[in-house]
């Protein structure tokens, strides 16, 4: 499907009511039935994926068919898997019952302000569950139904699940301004993994899952592919900076194991931020192995179910054990952080057999790892440069101009928000923040996350990035920006698209590109190129 | 998923208008049919490279290279890969050759 032209759509997000209605709606919402056409939704999984994954109801549909193929019984299903669910997790019952619908999240959606979309307010997204758990898990809504603010599950309750459920990228931004907490993000994830139950998922999500559990990454690279592209960019370094690295695979007995998502192993502009890793390995002598099992940071399971998170998660660890190494460490990747911080140690954990992670370099040990014994990359190159133990001529960044995109789920998951900042103080001679309403735990997401960054849905994901890209639009003319780090990989690819959208001028790199770019290696030769091959400022023909 | 007839030859093709079925529904009427609604002109020897690099990379490892392996492979800059395929080696050349769309943080 066509995107309209980037002119058409800045005036249509401000001046038409709604994506969805096409007007204000004046109906009740629970009124308003959703309506599937081709560019507003994910194609669905194919059979094969899941078939592979042991889902239920493998079958060849579409949303915008009439009849989605439900099986025999599908009500029941759901609402035993919703009763189970609030069994099991004690989260969502609380946050069923305790929603004032103050409102306060309304406006924080990129989603709801990208589309104008009521039902993309997180309360009212949020409501499409809650009034189904009200009408049949409560009392007031079993002797009232609709007045006590309940609905019956319809067919046209779960195609609204699906429609807003991945119109939601789980950024949690919203959650930073509810009053009690509410973690909405788990209210979609809950919404995805019923709607799982009855065979309703998309590809883009199941595809790379099934991947990862097969392959070992979401790209499906194999053991030898994997090796021979993370070659390929030793290849670049050595000509970029007459260096050569020696990264090993799979060597037992290395002090660390290093896992990153593996689209910085295969697309631009990952393929830089990796080199970045690869260089600052070498300039430290660590003692670290790459894994072709565990060869994604990446957890796609995180947007599928519970059980699929769980089982990815552990192959990083198994891993781990059977490389007999002392901790991990991961690289730039998103959503991997949100699964190491808040259900790793739940799911996998504690994982005892691996050693609290301290740095090599440094001597210092990282506590706040002290369960997990994963380190994420920007903490560990802060400390490095705390310590004084890099050497780094940041006049080699002295051709970009960057600010700094907060990851959501670094930022807001993990707390990552100075040490990355710390990196750029000594990286690049000047960086820029965006306004403050729009970084550190406030961030604006890429408007793609969560396995929406598939390219049939790209309207809605220009849309859900505008908040971004407005930000990122007002440091490019403010400043001259032309730069925009980050520390996940689905921004890399998503925030590469928004930009060639919104801000042409502006591209996109992994915070450890940077770093690539501004070590000075021993014995390395005159560099007249950054990571990409770019010319340096001053080396332009 | 739908079919797609072509100079004699049927073709079950994804939504994005893959082949469901990857190089063993391949052949050269494949490649005609996309030519044509790529609104690519004629194919030369330079298309023909970029496709059996294509196929080649993908016997040995089940997945499209990376571009610039493409690019080392064939002696082509990406400019000139664009040039012959207008919607890129991903979407354009990937398709004619009969290999899956990636997928993933990509």
């Amino acid at each position: 499907m066509a995107i309209p032209k980037v002119e058409e759509l800045r005036v249509n997000v401000a001046r038409e009511p709604s994506l969805m209605t096409g007007a204000i709606p004046k109906e009740e919402w629970m009124d308003v039935p959703v309506h599937f056409e081709e560019g507003n939704f994910c194609y669905p999984a194919k059979p094969s994926m899941v078939d592979y994954l042991k889902f239920p109801n493998s079958r060849e549909w579409s949303p915008d068919d009439e009849d989605w193929k439900l099986p025999e019984g599908w009500e029941e299903i759901i609402l035993n898997g919703l009763k189970e669910r609030l069994d099991k997790f004690r989260s969502l019952k609380i946050f069923m019952d305790i929603c004032v619908r103050c409102g306060a999240c309304a406006d924080k959606c990129h989603f709801f302000l990208g589309t104008g979309d009521p039902k993309n307010m997180p309360v009212l997204r949020a409501e499409l569950l809650r009034s189904v758990y009200r009408n049949d898990f409560t009392t007031a809504g079993k002797l009232l139904g609709k007045l006590a603010g309940g609905r019956t599950m319809t067919v046209g309750v779960l195609k609204e699940w699906f429609m807003y459920s991945y119109q939601c990228t789980e950024c949690r931004r919203c959650s930073v301004f509810c009053p009690y907490g509410i973690d909405t993000a788990e209210i979609t994830m809950m919404m995805r993994e019923l709607l799982h139950l009855v065979g309703v998922g998309t590809n883009w999500i199941l595809e790379p899952a099934s991947n990862s559990n097969r392959t070992g990454n979401h790209m499906g690279l194999q053991p030898h592919t994997f090796k021979e592209n993370i070659e390929y960019l030793v290849d670049d370094i050595e000509e970029i900076t007459g260096i050569r690295v020696n990264p090993t695979f799979n060597r037992k007995g290395a002090e660390v194991l290093f896992i990153t998502p593996s689209a910085d192993v295969f697309a631009e502009p990952g393929i830089y931020t990796a080199m970045g890793y690869l260089l600052l390995f070498h300039h430290i002598g660590l003692d670290y192995t790459w894994s072709t099992y565990a060869s994604e940071g990446g957890n796609f399971g995180l947007f599928t179910n519970n059980e699929l998170m769980k089982k990815l998660n552990a192959k990083q660890y198994a891993e781990a054990k059977r490389l007999g190494v002392k901790w991990i460490l991961g690289g730039e990747c998103g959503h991997m952080w949100r699964v190491l911080h808040q259900y790793m140690d739940t799911m996998n954990g504690p994982a005892d057999f691996l050693e609290v992670p301290k740095s090599p370099i440094t001597g210092t040990v990282f506590d706040n790892a002290a369960s997990t014994k994963m380190v994420h990359i920007s903490e560990f190159t802060a400390d490095l440069i705390k310590n004084k133990k890099l050497k780094l001529d940041p006049m080699r960044n002295a051709h970009r101009k960057a600010t700094f995109h907060d990851s959501c789920n670094p930022a807001r998951a993990m707390g990552l928000i100075d040490e990355p900042r710390y990196i750029l103080d000594n990286v690049v001679p000047k960086w820029y923040e965006m306004p403050e309403n729009t970084i550190r735990e406030k961030t604006f997401c890429c408007g793609s996350g969560t396995g929406l960054n598939t390219g049939e849905i790209m309207e809605l994901r220009m849309r859900s990035g505008l908040p971004r890209a407005n930000a990122v639009e007002h440091v490019r003319d403010k400043f001259g920006v032309n730069m925009l780090s980050c520390v996940c990989a689905i921004d890399r690819a998503t925030l590469s698209s928004l930009t060639e959208y919104w801000t042409p001028d502006v591209e996109v790199c992994g915070v450890s590109e940077l770093v690539g770019n501004a070590l000075i290696m021993d014995g390395e030769k005159e560099r007249e190129s950054g990571l990409r091959f770019e010319p340096l400022a001053g080396m332009e023909e | 998923m739908a079919t797609i007839e072509h100079g004699g030859s049927s073709f079950d093709v994804d939504e994005d208008g893959f082949l469901t079925k990857g190089m063993e529904e391949w052949n050269e009427h494949w490649v005609t049919y996309v030519k044509d609604i790529e609104g690519i002109g004629d194919m030369t020897d330079e298309h023909w490279k970029v496709v059996n690099a294509l196929q080649d990379y993908y016997k040995k490892n089940g997945i499209a290279p990376m571009v610039r392996i493409l690019s080392k492979t064939t002696g082509f800059p990406l400019k000139r890969i664009y040039e012959l395929f207008p919607s890129g080696p991903g979407k354009g050349a990937c398709k004619m050759a009969g290999l899956p769309k990636p997928t993933g943080c990509v």
